[in-house]
């Protein structure tokens, strides 16, 4: 028989629904971790530290030239031989927010990178400290410029939820794995599940030009 | 002291022979339907342009891995019965398609549109103003974020280990349950994805920067 029944798959909705609020705060919780480690890492580049600036680029090029797949499975390992016993779900934001964190630390990079110096002269001028001068005078209005690509980029760590799966963290993959092996409807679990990946991150798309427009909707000129 | 037989060494070489495979066909295939992907986006016919922007949208917005379950089994469903590794191929060209589409379409309209006036003006048919005076520019400026999107295709193609077809990551996945040297067979593993991507990434930053101090 090859007619699609989607009957069984929606009859378990409470799971999918659940899946679906832990793959929200698994992108949320990385988006958050992801967004202090792009701001650290780059507050440690422009600090005049060369060791930091080295371990810091080094970081982001290990990061963004190797798969996630391999990094969730490396942290995964690498955590109980460094003592350190978290449940997957932990470990999957620690591996979501470290690559995301590498991306950031690159799109806040450049966006700090454009502020004029004249800017910071200017803090300088009026008296302002060094911490004050970077969050006020650079930060803000170099967040404000990237604000789109980082946008883009936490849609795709919303994505890469998924495969966290990997290291059965409970998110919305697992329960499709979970329900296509209860009852063998893998294309009608598999296609209903990317319905809901769509919408969801249609959403979060929604959530972070929300979000901009409350943070970033003061006047420049 | 860690270490792997030859055994365990040929075996990911082999999983890297397929990773590197793989992308190339999802790079090549991804070339030839995003340019279609492209065309579509920028065409005159609205319902052309419409299901263009679709297409994007539903690869983009989804998880690379649900693109490869869903294909995985909904070709059967289709009746077209295909090995694993078609399917995983099929999948990551639709997928580069997309994403190549929506970089190139950028690229054309990039582009002055005086340049495609031009060619109206001096009578060029859709074939010669596409093909000999807007791609051949618009390709020039879209190359850094096309060797990017390959970066992330040859990244990408770990997924397929999750369907269950034996690339590079698979290969790692079983030489690390054999020998019980995880942080070393994924360290491993990790570098040589590390050697394919990075001259990749070098590369395509030197063009950036290249392109940039180029007045045009």
């Amino acid at each position: 028989m090859n007619t699609l029944d989607f009957s069984v798959i929606l009859e378990r909705w409470p799971e999918l629904l659940q899946g679906t609020i832990a793959t929200l705060g698994l992108a949320l919780a990385g988006m958050a971790l992801a967004m202090v480690i792009g701001v650290l890492g780059v507050a440690i580049r422009r600090s005049g530290n060369r060791l930091g600036a080295a371990i810091v680029v080094g970081f982001v090029e290990i990061i963004r030239n190797t798969p996630f797949l391999v990094q969730i499975f490396f942290i995964f390992f690498a955590l109980p031989l460094a003592g350190v016993r978290l449940n997957p779900t932990t470990t999957s934001i620690i591996a979501l927010g470290l690559n995301g964190g590498a991306y950031a630390i690159e799109i806040i990079r450049g966006g700090v990178e454009s502020i004029p110096r004249g800017q910071t002269e200017a803090g300088m001028a009026l008296g302002l400290h060094q911490g004050e001068i970077f969050r006020i005078i650079i930060l803000r209005p170099a967040l404000r410029a990237i604000y789109p690509s980082l946008c883009s980029q936490f849609i795709l760590l919303t994505l890469t939820t998924s495969i966290c799966t990997s290291i059965s963290a409970f998110e919305l993959t697992q329960v499709a794995q979970r329900i296509d092996g209860d009852t063998f409807r893998s294309f009608e679990v598999y296609f209903t599940v990317t319905a809901i990946y769509l919408v969801l991150s249609w959403m979060i798309m929604g959530l972070l030009a929300f979000i901009g427009s409350r943070a970033f909707s003061y006047p420049t000129r | 002291m860690p270490h792997l037989g030859i055994n365990e060494i040929t075996f990911l070489a082999q999983g890297l022979k397929w990773t590197l495979f793989l992308t190339a066909i999802g790079f090549c295939g991804g070339i030839v339907f995003g340019l279609l992907v492209a065309l579509g986006r920028v065409a005159q016919n609205r319902a052309l342009r419409m299901a263009a922007a679709g297409w994007i949208a539903v690869f983009q917005g989804t998880p690379l891995l649900m693109q490869l379950f869903v294909v995985f089994f909904g070709l059967p469903l289709l009746g077209v019965n295909v090995s694993a590794w078609l399917a995983v191929a099929i999948a990551l060209t639709a997928h580069a398609s997309a994403f190549l589409g929506e970089i190139w379409r950028g690229a054309i309209q990039a582009i002055p549109k005086g340049q495609s006036e031009a060619s109206h003006a001096l009578g060029l048919h859709y074939r010669s103003r596409m093909f000999d005076i807007i791609l051949p520019q618009a390709l020039k400026i879209s190359l850094p974020a096309t060797v990017g999107f390959l970066v992330q295709l040859l990244k990408g193609t770990s997924l397929a280990a999750i369907v269950g077809f034996i690339e590079l990551t698979r290969a790692g996945q079983i030489v690390s349950n054999q020998t019980y040297q995880p942080l070393f067979v994924f360290g491993l593993v990790g570098v040589l994805y590390f050697m394919m991507c990075w001259p990749l990434s070098y590369w395509g930053r030197r063009m950036e920067t290249r392109l940039s101090q180029d007045p045009r």
